[in-house]
């Protein structure tokens, strides 16, 4: 069996140290070995975005990084997001938006936003749709999503 | 039903209740599972589409370093060769327990073959190559109509064709012949003044949910099996596992963890029994995934279909006659979705003489499953674009030919059953002046179709039960798992009856020890049959609730009212409590309330939908782009209105994306070449414009609020109707699914 290897990085802005194997992607280590089961597994190939975390300021697809890739870099995760009182502003919009059915992808969408709005705080329509694409919804036609997003936008305007 | 219009609670649109753990993560669904000492399995599968396996020996993948158990057919019971009915219908338990894992047989590539237990899943994934397993390799069959050939390869030699109560000799890949007649179709044509007939091809499409199958089990030494598992019902699962494993369902205990979606494809088992072989064999909690691939390969999508069409008219535009032929494929076992696909055809009209035939047909594909409104889009991917080139010809406007025919209170299914009080025309009547239908439309390849469609629903058993709290909140407690807000939608119905706000229930979906036997989450159900058995749970609690006010006044029963939330004596003693402080109360008027309710409704009332969607077609590309797209459909009463538009949206959505992409693309060895999600082509946000769902509310009789299921239909009208707008681009009757650039480079001569 393969040794593990020693990772120090940061997530959700806290120190996490962990042991992992080199062949283990971030979201086998997000989800089996720190129990942050908010990152979903839905292809393991980058398809369908439901994995979604951002790393170092830049929205990837966790299933596609290696654990031992994030030595002394900074995760952000679906976990990190709300204030102990209270949600994030792109949560409340899914909510009220009734932006989510199952829910299965809704932490990839809502960290895919939360990076989307961080580099273009006041995208249009099309923009949203254009960078949401790496994101599959199988049950909402994306419509309520799209809305969501539009008016997180309209509100921080 | 009730007749008060003025609703305090449905219709309003308040959060859902499990939302804000779906926003933040924390919402639980089958992977998420971790306990001590978990072990992680994997399915070895098939690479053959048509194989007999000669021998297994998996010695070598037991010496394995980290694995600790391996499991093949050998290790399940020997399956009878009987029939169950295991809450999706009728099902032989050795066609079952074989497509867990093939005993004799691999009829797919993708059939489960062997399963590894190992300490991890990448050792139980390299554990899997380690399996030896000898084939004699067959000659597969692909397609319907080359399966029902009397010289086809066969799949099975014990199935016989069924038909019409016959049983043939010879064995055959068609397993069933059905027909539905009504009047005399001959006449009918004969009355005719115009008659089109055509043939259409569809393929094989999945139901695409994110969320790959999983399943984890522990057997304790007592001989009680936990499965965690994401599945549409628990209690089928239960009942599906203790038929295969023969195992009694009293030491089988499902807990349904979240599920992300379904879409008819989670009734199935398919890993699940085999988490609870590997448990039982480790004596370990044993978490087993599928990957992608193998959601793709080896569960069941919806068929692939040839269907023939024929319908004749009169100058005016009155149909007088219809015929189908629809020749489904089942898969590897039989089971296709034919029948709802022969319901549904025609339901939308009122006509007089019918004559429809199904075939269901083994193929070596995996066994189909069923896909929102399973059957009906592939049929009305025929009726609906006959219908539009009948009226066409006619000149006689697509929506008023609609009109003319269409099926009203009273009218008879060809299949069989009376029409009680439905909303079609309402639909159309909607269609017809949305501005959507009037609006320009005139640019060179850009064209307009309309299609409706039909879903008759289910109704089921369903079982709720509330525990009242003294802060006037309930926790209202249900069997059915929430794939679309359901928690809501069935909550708001007892907060109707009980004049509490929405936020003042609690509820709670539960594992099979903990609740009332209840169905699945499918057939459109959940709202309409749990919300049915959350509504009498809350009259439960009312009745009893009036017991507390009259001993608390010491007057009669009879002399306590309740409504708006507030009990009253009407014996002249003008007392008033609040149902919020007379939970208060509980205690010392004679402890605790619980209600119950438990339903099997009869009347779950049909839905019907028409959509209207605007094209264009790229000359150079083939590729169709949808520029915008209308649903209206019947809701019955929307209980909660955002979650209708969701069911609405994403069930239209699934339509186009079957429309224009989707299909397992097979090589000649039987194998899909395409089962990925970049392969796959399911509709993202960019390939879309908004949908506009539109709600309409004829209420169901056969609902105390007028419910009608809402979540199949919408995938019905989107095919036929991308298909008349594609006509209506470019002038080319486009009959064969998904309607790709490729496809449509060909119609318009390019290719």
């Amino acid at each position: 069996m393969a040794r593990k290897s020693h990772v120090q990085t940061t997530i959700n802005g806290e120190t996490v140290e962990f042991l992992c194997e080199s062949r283990q992607s971030l979201l086998e280590v997000l989800r089996d070995e720190l129990h942050l089961t908010g990152a979903k597994e839905g292809c393991n190939n980058g398809n369908c975005g439901a994995c979604s975390v951002i790393l170092d300021g830049r929205l990837v697809n966790s299933c596609l990084v290696l654990g031992v890739e994030t030595e002394g870099k900074s995760v952000e995760t679906i976990e990190g997001l709300a204030e102990p009182d209270q949600l994030h502003p792109i949560q409340n919009a899914f909510l009220e938006n009734a932006a989510l059915q199952c829910g299965i992808c809704t932490p990839g969408f809502i960290m895919s936003a939360k990076a989307l709005l961080e580099s273009n705080p006041n995208p249009t329509e099309h923009e949203i749709r254009y960078w949401l694409a790496g994101n599959l919804c199988r049950c909402t036609g994306y419509d309520k999503i799209v809305k969501a997003v539009m008016d997180v936008a309209k509100a921080s305007a | 039903m009730d007749e008060k219009k003025e609703y305090k609670v449905i219709g309003t649109r308040p959060i859902r209740h499990d939302g804000v753990d779906k926003v933040t993560g924390r919402a639980l669904y089958g992977a998420d599972v971790q306990m001590a000492g978990l072990l992680h399995g994997r399915v070895l599968r098939s690479p053959h589409a048509h194989a007999r396996i000669i021998s297994i020996d998996t010695s070598r993948a037991e010496a394995y370093p980290g694995v600790k158990g391996v499991v093949t057919a050998a290790d399940l019971p020997e399956a009878e060769d009987r029939i169950a009915d295991l809450g999706e219908g009728a099902v032989n338990l050795k066609y079952l327990c074989d497509n867990i894992l093939a005993s004799d047989k691999a009829l797919y590539k993708g059939h489960a073959v062997a399963a590894v237990a190992a300490t991890s899943p990448h050792i139980a994934e390299e554990a899997c190559q380690l399996i030896d397993v000898e084939y004699e390799v067959l000659e597969p069959v692909l397609e319907v109509r080359q399966a029902m050939e009397s010289d086809a390869p066969l799949l099975h030699d014990s199935i016989r064709t069924t038909s019409m109560g016959e049983t043939a000799d010879e064995p055959s890949n068609v397993a069933s012949h059905i027909q539905h007649k009504l009047g005399d179709p001959d006449k009918g044509f004969e009355e005719a003044d115009i008659t089109v007939e055509r043939d259409f091809v569809t393929g094989t499409v999945h139901q695409g949910y994110i969320e790959p199958h999983n399943a984890t089990a522990q057997f304790n030494q007592d001989g009680h099996l936990t499965i965690w598992c994401s599945t549409q019902g628990a209690f089928t699962v239960r009942e599906q596992v203790a038929e295969i494993l023969q195992y009694p369902v009293s030491k089988i205990k499902v807990i349904p963890m979240e599920i992300g979606g379904g879409f008819g494809g989670k009734i199935s088992v398919y890993i699940k029994p085999v988490a609870a072989l590997l448990a039982k064999k480790t004596g370990k909690p044993v978490k087993v995934l599928m990957s992608r691939t193998d959601v793709f390969e080896g569960t069941g999508p919806t068929p692939a279909s040839y269907i023939r069409v024929k319908m004749g008219a009169t100058n005016d535009g009155k149909i007088t006659a219809a015929e189908a032929y629809l020749a489904f494929e089942a898969g590897a076992y039989p089971g296709s979705p034919v029948g709802p696909g022969a319901m549904c055809i025609f339901a939308p009209y009122s006509i007089e003489n019918v004559v429809i035939d199904g075939y269901d047909v083994v193929v070596n594909k995996p066994k189909t499953a069923p896909y929102r409104a399973p059957g009906a889009p592939n049929a009305a991917f025929g009726s609906e674009s006959v219908l539009d080139e009948i009226a066409e010809k006619l000149g006689i406007d697509p929506l008023e030919i609609r009109l003319l025919n269409a099926a009203k209170e009273g009218d008879r299914r060809a299949d069989g059953p009376v029409h009680p009080r439905i909303g079609f025309v309402e639909t159309v009547e909607a269609a017809k002046s949305h501005p959507h239908y009037t609006a320009p439309n005139g640019k060179k390849h850009h064209g307009r179709g309309v299609a409706s469609g039909y879903w008759f629903n289910i109704g089921l058993e369903s079982s709720v039960t509330i525990n009242v709290n003294a802060d006037g909140t309930i926790n209202l407690i249900e069997g059915s798992t929430d794939i679309g807000g359901t928690r809501s939608s069935i909550a708001m119905q007892a907060a109707e009856v009980l004049g509490i706000p929405a936020e003042s229930v609690n509820p709670s979906v539960v594992d099979t020890n903990s609740v009332g036997y209840t169905a699945v989450t499918g057939g459109s159900r959940t709202t309409y049959a749990t919300g049915y058995a959350a509504y009498e749970a809350a009259q439960d609690v009312k009745r009893q609730m009036i017991g507390r006010a009259a001993k608390l006044w010491e007057v009669e029963e009879a002399n306590v009212q309740f409504a708006d939330g507030v009990f009253s004596s009407i014996n002249g003693k003008e007392e008033e409590i609040s149902f919020r402080d007379l939970c208060s109360h509980l205690g010392q008027t004679g402890g605790p309330i619980v209600g119950s309710g438990t339903v099997n409704p009869g009347g779950a009332g049909g839905a019907y939908a028409t959509h209207l969607v605007d094209v264009a077609v790229d000359e150079e590309t083939g590729k169709v782009e949808i520029l915008r797209y209308t649903a209206i459909q019947d809701a019955g009463r929307a209980i909660h209105p955002s979650y209708v538009e969701g069911q609405i949206q994403g069930g239209a959505v699934q339509g186009i994306g079957w429309a224009l992409n989707e299909e397992y693309i097979y090589n000649d060895e039987g194998a899909m070449t395409n089962a990925s999600f970049l392969d796959y082509r399911m509709p993202t946000c960019l390939d879309l414009p908004m949908i506009d769902a539109v709600i309409i509310e004829v209420p169901n009789p056969g609902h105390p609020y007028g419910v009608r299921g809402v979540g199949e239909v919408p995938i019905v009208p989107p095919l036929p109707a991308i298909a008349n707008a594609i006509y209506d681009a470019i002038g080319v009757r486009m009959t064969e699914l998904p309607m790709s650039p490729d496809r449509l480079l060909k119609a318009m001569g390019k290719i």
